[in-house]
């Protein structure tokens, strides 16, 4: 009953040891595309966008908020609450500025951002989710999910798609 | 014929007077935020008496005996204070991380005393403290039983904390299992209530979610606290919500349900807990 099953559990692994010989070289970065649609409102401002991890039985990890970094006073601070899940999941335990994770707000189109495994948190092989959440003074918010496992294939690794606040959202390794 | 109905109408007007105090006339303050971010951030209280939930119609809310206190315990200053004809207002200036307290607390004493050979009820604002200057001289068998009445809401910068709930042992007081400024509609919270610095059994607990007003069901849920004094309230939606905890109210009079106690009868120890909740959408 077993060895045919094993045969072919060889044989798949044979094959992709042939047709991967780059493997020493597996994927250690994401790479994020995330589209900011353009809105034709009377009174636009740019989401507020916060990017963060998440893995059963880990607490949350940000790894991008995008926000009004450089008021004065820090005031851009004020309304980071208002994406509401990641403040609940993470963002309330931070400080801000956060090193390495605090970003300018970006104007609509494909905004690319990348991530070492590292910074992903997802050193441990298992399955993750990315979250990518946008609020918007002045309008809505969206969350999206994009589940990913590590160790990753390269090339396309997951895509979503918002309705509002948020466009097309694909994640590919390499 | 007409006599009879007329009685009759009596008595349920009675009835009526009497529960009013009990079930109308709801004490709140309403927060502008319960979950805030940033460095430099304020948040502004109405505070209300009022039927409705949470519209200001009736009686504002005296600002007296609010006080509010920080994440470290340190009391704070209601700033900006300002009573109109139908609501109270103010401002609390939030300059740490945590969770803030905003609370109107009332210790009074109620009851009688005999003078002359007539039984006279303990005048409004009688406290511990101003009894025997309240009480004229040959006041005779002098009863009493205290009423804490606590109304208190919870703000909170950042990451929410529990500092601030240590129970004073006076009244009834919250004490989370779920933190108050955490709440989620669809999720259940946990709150756990004390009478006097014990868990309280029994105690009915009234969940209403505001904006009453546009809608034609009260929404009202009434639930009961357990045996380790502890309710769960799962949130059908977003929104502010009013929280109202009470002792059980026994029968009232000797002439039957409705009527006032008369004076000569044993005062009942009272005490209520009024908070307002925001409930975030997920």
């Amino acid at each position: 009953m077993q060895s045919p099953s094993r045969t072919l559990l060889i044989g798949g692994s044979l094959s992709a040891v042939l047709t991967a010989p780059v493997l020493a070289a597996a994927p250690a970065t994401m790479d994020v595309t995330i589209t900011i649609p353009r809105l034709k409102v009377a009174e636009y401002h740019r989401p507020y966008v916060a990017i963060w991890v998440e893995k059963a039985g880990a607490p949350a990890k940000t790894v991008a908020v995008w926000y009004d970094y450089d008021m004065k006073k820090n005031e851009g601070t004020k309304w980071l609450r208002d994406v509401r899940q990641w403040w609940r999941a993470s963002g309330r335990t931070m400080t801000f500025p956060a090193n390495g994770i605090t970003g300018a707000t970006r104007a609509p189109g494909a905004q690319k951002i990348s991530f070492s495994r590292a910074q992903l948190g997802a050193t441990a092989p298992g399955n993750y989710v990315l979250v990518i959440e946008a609020a918007r003074e002045v309008g809505g918010r969206e969350l999206l999910r994009i589940p990913f496992t590590w160790p990753a294939k390269a090339g396309p690794g997951g895509r979503a798609a918002g309705k509002s606040e948020l466009g097309a959202v694909t994640v590919a390794f390499r | 014929m007409k006599k009879q109905i007329w009685g009759f109408a009596a008595t349920v007007a009675l009835a009526a007077m009497a529960a009013v105090p009990a079930s109308a006339h709801r004490q709140w303050m309403l927060p502008s935020s319960t979950v805030l971010s940033g460095d430099d951030v304020w948040v502004t209280v109405d505070a209300a008496v009022s039927n409705d939930l949470f519209y200001f119609e009736h009686q504002p809310l005296r600002l007296d005996a609010v006080h509010a206190w920080a994440p470290d315990g340190s009391e704070v200053a209601i700033e900006n204070k300002a009573t109109g004809r139908y609501r109270s207002t103010f401002d609390v200036h939030l300059t740490q991380k945590g969770t803030y307290r905003i609370a109107s607390v009332a210790d009074m004493l109620m009851g009688s005393y005999e003078l002359n050979g007539k039984t006279e009820r303990l005048p409004r604002g009688t406290t511990a403290a101003n009894l025997a200057e309240r009480l004229p001289a040959g006041a005779t068998n002098v009863q009493t039983a205290e009423a804490n009445n606590r109304n208190e809401i919870f703000v909170t910068v950042g990451e929410p904390t529990t500092t601030l709930f240590k129970p004073t042992g006076k009244g009834i007081e919250m004490v989370p299992v779920t933190h108050p400024n955490d709440l989620f509609a669809g999720e259940a919270a946990t709150f756990q209530f004390l009478l006097d610095g014990k868990p309280a059994a029994d105690l009915p607990v009234t969940v209403i979610p505001g904006g009453i007003r546009y809608r034609d069901q009260l929404g009202q849920i009434d639930l009961k606290t357990d045996a380790e004094g502890k309710v769960a309230v799962t949130w059908p939606e977003p929104g502010m919500y009013w929280m109202n905890v009470t002792t059980p109210q026994t029968a009232r009079g000797e002439g039957g349900e409705g009527g006032p106690p008369p004076a000569s009868a044993a005062p009942q120890r009272r005490a209520g807990y009024v908070t307002t909740l925001e409930v975030m959408a997920p």
